[in-house]
């Protein structure tokens, strides 16, 4: 078999050439289909409009950046990392929008010693005792919902009822509320992932006559309940959120019932700052002038978190530490504006108050009223000895 | 749990029972008269909910959507049934089995090639978006209440049609002895053709029907498919009343399981236990039922054949 041996050769020893071309590859997961789809697709627009930013490099080198879609399933996310780290040999990763598929993903990236940036989820599992230097967050599951508990006290309500998806980030964000939130839970309504027909919670919710709901449902499942509670006649019972059942996507899909619903995030359109200014004048220029969602902030945020970090670390993105200490001390200007990592690796930030209102052209959109919890750190950075 | 909150429960399990019923009576006729495994009719679901969905879309106009998805299903289930479904008849189940999975493979794909891998947001027509007070203390939607409506008619409009019509008659002879009707003179091919039509059309009014209260996404017909082939081997292949009373059934049961379930579930349990108990157990609850009958009447509640 000489020409096999030859052929061989010859593969070896052009792979061996690209890996040396110095081009920093980035795998991200894109959650376009399945349960997440909606949000998948915002965090995809804020992902092209970095990279047209940085013009397809990182920190002033070639990058490729692979985009593949997942489709939401933790299984399918494993495979595609696996398959990101052992064919293409990424150099960081990011991309998940479920909590399910960001643990899921986890153990294989950091054993291979691949920072994980992640553009959304922030699970209390590695927040805790289970941290990891190789992962970053922006923002903890239940700091979104510790703001809204605060919200909630703020508005005098006596009691709510919560709602949330049964997985692992639908019983961090409960938990979240109930942290500081003072008043009584008079039911706590877990529903199946991805469910759509919200008719049997919302006579749950009827019968129990709260005096506000706490709903953490993203994506359609956000949208397909709102519409049904207001189909049901609860319209007068308020809505309290956190940030993600009540973006963008759910907005426009849901219309005019939104209006006036209250719901906390970590980053606001209208956030007064010139990095956010210039994020956000940008994407609405390259998206038909709708306004960015919180989920393609964090996704443009984060590839600007790699530019920063292979520029910090003098482009060698094969020396691990010189890359974690310079992803550890971000030194671009973020859209969100200040913010610092916790000994978790997890961000101490702002979070704000926001209600569905109109701007001055009409379109619906989120207002920030005000800040409610002032460079806030979750709950969980205790338990992290790393 | 007063009284209005087990009333609104009911009704919302009759809404989802007669939506099941749309869907397992053109199963249960295609199985039962043809003895043919049909799969696929989960896909001809699907078609029915897209259309719908694109046409209200373009069109604003709900009934013109639902016309237009009912025609558009009866079209490509008529092509189905020429090319592919015709030369299943007389093959064994296996070869049923196989061919139908294939065309769901296929559906999703030509699905996925035309709408796009994201789900669609289907809208609930704008005059029955809110709610209609139904008695004191009730506000129910609108469109909920047209979903029992229709659902009702359309179970009334298929027993009239079977019971006291000539095609009826022939649809009944072919679904007791299929042998037998053929000795009679009955055209088995042309009653075969008519029962695949009819079944289409009432899985696509389905799929348009539920568009706007469930997300129009590849794979809906799977998934609307199992609870559907529940629903037949409850009512006994076959038989439309069967599969009406098995519907209304496993509807009921589907519902009360996810609202009666986890509450009792709080009372006894602590809550992170209970959560991860409740939906778990709800969703299993239609299952037990269908052991249940199949253990007392192993030919289902109403079986066909006799």
């Amino acid at each position: 078999m000489p020409s096999m041996n030859k052929i061989a050769a010859a593969l070896a020893l052009c792979c061996a050439a690209t890996a040396h071309a110095d081009t920093i590859k980035v795998g991200i997961a894109l959650d376009i289909s399945g349960p997440f789809s909606a949000l998948g697709a915002e965090a995809r627009d804020g992902f092209e409009l970095a990279i047209e930013k940085l013009g397809g490099q990182l920190g002033g080198q070639p990058a490729e950046f692979l985009r593949t879609d997942f489709g939401g399933s933790p299984e399918q996310a494993n495979q595609l990392v696996s398959r990101y780290l052992q064919r293409d040999k990424i150099s960081f990763f990011t991309g998940p929008i479920g909590s399910n598929a960001a643990l899921a993903v986890g153990p294989a990236l950091f054993a291979a010693k691949v920072p994980y940036l992640s553009s959304n989820p922030g699970p209390s599992v590695y927040a805790g005792d289970k941290c990891n230097p190789y992962f970053f967050a922006q923002y903890q599951n239940d700091t979104y919902d510790e703001a809204a508990g605060k919200v909630a006290n703020e508005k005098g309500y006596k009691n709510v009822v919560l709602i949330a998806p049964n997985y692992p980030a639908g019983k961090d964000h409960l938990n979240g509320f109930k942290r500081l939130y003072a008043g009584a839970v008079k039911d706590e309504i877990y529903t199946r992932l991805g469910q759509i027909d919200y008719a049997a919670e919302i006579a749950q919710i009827r019968a129990a006559r709260p005096d506000a709901v706490f709903f953490f449902l993203p994506g359609a499942m956000g949208i397909n309940f709102v519409k049904q509670y207001v189909g049901g006649g609860l319209k007068d019972i308020p809505l309290i959120a956190p940030g993600f059942s009540a973006d963008e996507d759910v907005i426009q899909a849901v219309g005019e019932p939104m209006i006036g619903v209250l719901n906390t995030a970590h980053w606001t359109h209208d956030l007064d700052l010139p990095a956010n200014a210039e994020f956000v004048a940008a994407f609405r220029k390259k998206y038909d002038g709708r306004y960015p969602s919180v989920y393609a902030a964090m996704a443009y945020d984060t590839l600007m978190a790699m530019d920063a970090a292979v520029r910090d670390a003098g482009g060698k993105v094969q020396d691990r530490e010189a890359v974690l200490k310079a992803l550890r001390n971000p030194s671009f200007q973020s859209v969100r504006g200040e913010f610092r990592y916790g000994a978790n690796n997890y961000p101490v930030q702002n979070y704000y108050l926001r209600e569905v209102g109109k701007d001055a052209d009409g379109r619906l959109t989120n207002k920030l009223v005000g800040i409610t919890l002032e460079q806030h750190q979750d709950a969980y950075v205790g338990a992290c000895k790393m | 749990m007063d009284a209005i909150f087990v009333f609104e429960q009911l009704l919302n399990g009759l809404g989802y029972g007669l939506m099941l019923f749309l869907i397992a009576a053109g199963l249960t006729l295609v199985f039962g008269i043809m003895d043919t495994m049909n799969l696929a009719h989960g896909s001809l679901y699907m078609a029915g909910a897209y259309v719908a969905a694109r046409v209200h879309e373009a069109s604003a106009s709900f009934a013109l959507a639902v016309l237009v998805a009912v025609l558009v299903t009866v079209a490509v289930a008529a092509l189905l049934e020429v090319l592919v479904v015709r030369h299943l008849y007389r093959r064994d189940h296996l070869v049923q089995v196989l061919a139908t999975f294939g065309i769901i493979l296929i559906a999703d794909d030509a699905v996925k090639a035309i709408w796009g891998v994201a789900p669609l947001m289907a809208s609930t027509p704008a005059a029955l978006a809110g709610p209609v007070q139904l008695i004191d203390g009730l506000p129910y939607p609108a469109y909920r209440l047209l979903l029992i409506g229709a659902g009702l008619l359309v179970a009334l409009g298929l027993y009239l049609l079977v019971s006291r019509t000539r095609v009826g008659m022939l649809v009944r002879a072919g679904a007791s002895n299929r042998q037998m009707a053929e000795y009679m003179g009955v055209r088995v091919g042309g009653v075969f053709a008519f029962v695949f039509a009819l079944g289409a059309a009432l899985a696509a009014l389905a799929g348009a029907l539920m568009a706007p209260i469930s997300a129009v996404q590849i794979g809906m017909g799977e998934a609307i498919l199992i609870p559907a082939l529940v629903v037949i081997v409850i009512g006994g292949i076959g038989s439309i009343r069967g599969a009406f009373v098995a519907a209304l059934l496993v509807g009921l049961v589907d519902t009360a399981g996810r609202a009666f379930l986890p509450p009792a579930l709080r009372a006894v349990l602590p809550p992170s236990v209970a959560a991860d108990l409740g939906p778990a157990l709800a969703g299993i609850a239609m299952y037990v039922l269908m052991a249940a009958v199949l253990t007392l009447k192993p030919a289902g509640l109403f079986p066909a054949r006799a």
